[in-house]
């Protein structure tokens, strides 16, 4: 036999190149890929401190993107800057450029308000409104004009059971979302999300106020949700990441490290900080 | 402090266990060897006696993966490394085991059989310590180069036995009142070509630690 090395050719062993740094994305799967956001060259400072350094990543649409890495790497600062919330921080300034579904979002001819109704987003710990579960699910639908009750209760069993807690608070619609347990609430502000029909929900770190049951119904939620929505999730937790998603983008000091399928990432990383960090071996 | 200290010294402690089983592996057939030359039924059967110690060191390392696995939750090189721990001990159990089928076979011989041990074994036997020997550098380096040197050994080994058997199909045609010690020199040949494909998966594991692919080294 040559000293060189033969590859097999059965299903189960690899038949490409021994070369481990080829994109793991093939050229046609790429094609096939819709995105719902992309993003050049990003920059964004707070004041004078950089916190995002020329990102350029691309979110696919209907999949779940995990966005992992540890605290202060701007994570949580690129996830709010896609539906622009990071500009409530006054010193915040951005260069480069987003679009969403084709259209730049710092156009003049797009409110925040508008993006914001597509882009919803969820937050680490459960906020509902000190209102009425049913309310909490009406309020964006009446602020956006609905005002018929029959509309109105449309909406909030639809939102209610696509988040996967209607069977749980149907009998109490009138009681104070307060009552609910964090798990609870937090799968109420995911329906109260999904009222005003929003196509991208934005989480940050959605689950680590929940126990480790609520979280897996909130995974569970995520991987239906994905079938009508694109998800974009920043979480601590890398076995989450591992678990929900489809895509992870693995960020350090502002930088996107490595932006690649999940199944590749966590199993076999390019990038040594990506494996250093995913292994627990950092610092 | 580094991270996962404790994690990484169970990785090594768990490497030392699987390189100890690659000697006891190799000591087998080193033995089994020396006994089917020596006609020493006595110490054949003192290998397949023993073959139950390493038996019992492949489950202790298996559970000892398991549970690693169950508590660090390992990604990427660290969950390849427990993998391939799994599937090397398997590979070393099994060549222990070909050196247990050497042993029969020199107990089938017995002790006045009428023939001489081909040369052909004693050349196989030396490549095959040697593979072990590189396999193990392989392994405790992650050294894929010695792993490809496994390929070209187990090459020579599969070069040697065609030819012995060969010879043996001759022997037989001219010595028909000697073919039932001919076929177990035979089958002994094969046991230790067998061990070899054996060290060459191990060469494989250490590339698919290395590489994140899988890789034939024995076509």
């Amino acid at each position: 036999m040559n000293t060189l090395l033969k590859q097999k050719k059965v299903d189960n062993k690899t038949s490409v190149k021994p070369d481990i740094k080829e994109n793991n994305q093939t050229k046609s799967e790429a094609a096939m890929d819709k995105n719902v956001f992309e993003v050049n060259n990003l920059n964004l400072w707070y004041g004078n401190d950089q916190a995002l350094y020329e990102i350029n990543m691309n979110v696919p649409q209907n999949k779940v993107t995990a966005i992992i890495g540890p605290s202060g790497c701007g994570k949580s600062t690129y996830l709010k800057t896609l539906n622009r919330m990071v500009e409530m921080v006054p010193i915040v300034k951005t260069s480069g450029s987003i679009q969403y579904n084709g259209e730049d979002i710092f156009s003049d001819k797009h409110s925040v308000e508008g993006l914001r109704t597509k882009v919803g987003m969820v937050f680490q710990k459960p906020n509902p409104f000190p209102k009425s579960i049913y309310d909490n699910i009406a309020y964006g639908p009446r602020i956006h004009g609905v005002k018929k009750k029959a509309v109105l209760d449309q909406i909030v069993e639809k939102s209610l059971r696509d988040a996967a807690i209607w069977d749980e608070v149907k009998d109490r619609l009138d009681e104070n979302a307060f009552g609910l347990s964090g798990g609870q609430q937090q799968r109420v502000c995911i329906a109260r999300a999904l009222a005003i029909e929003p196509d991208v929900i934005l989480m940050d770190e959605p689950t680590s106020a929940l126990d480790p049951i609520s979280t897996l119904k909130v995974e569970e939620l995520v991987q239906e949700l994905k079938k009508k929505y694109s998800i974009i999730i920043v979480t601590h937790n890398m076995q989450q990441a591992a678990r929900i998603s489809d895509k992870t983008a693995f960020f350090l000091n502002g930088e996107l490290i490595e932006f690649a399928d999940t199944d590749h990432l966590f199993s076999n990383p390019t990038d040594k900080r990506t494996e250093d960090y995913i292994s627990g071996r950092f610092g | 402090m580094p991270t996962r200290e404790h994690f990484s010294e169970e990785l090594e402690k768990l490497k030392t266990d699987i390189r100890e089983l690659a000697e006891d592996t190799k000591q087998a057939l080193v033995i089994a060897i020396e006994a089917l030359h020596n006609r020493d039924v006595k110490k054949a059967k003192q290998i397949i006696e023993d073959d139950h110690l390493i038996d019992e060191k492949e489950e202790d390392i298996n559970e000892k993966v398991m549970i690693l696995i169950a508590k660090q939750q390992p990604v990427a090189t660290d969950l390849r490394r427990l993998i391939i721990a799994i599937k090397i001990t398997n590979d070393l159990e099994r060549m222990a085991d070909h050196a247990k089928n050497i042993s029969k076979a020199t107990i089938h011989l017995g002790e006045d059989h009428p023939i001489s041990i081909h040369p052909g074994i004693r050349e196989m036997a030396d490549v095959a310590f040697n593979m072990v020997d590189i396999a193990q550098k392989a392994f405790m380096l992650e050294d894929i180069s010695f792993a490809q040197k496994l390929s070209e050994m187990d090459d020579i080994i599969d070069e040697k036995y065609g030819k012995m058997i060969r010879e043996l199909l001759e022997l037989t045609a001219n010595n028909p009142d000697q073919i039932q010690y001919l076929m177990q020199m035979a089958y002994s040949a094969r046991y230790i070509e067998r061990f070899a494909d054996h060290i060459t998966n191990i060469g494989e594991e250490i590339f698919f630690l290395v590489k994140g692919r899988t890789y034939d080294l024995n076509e």
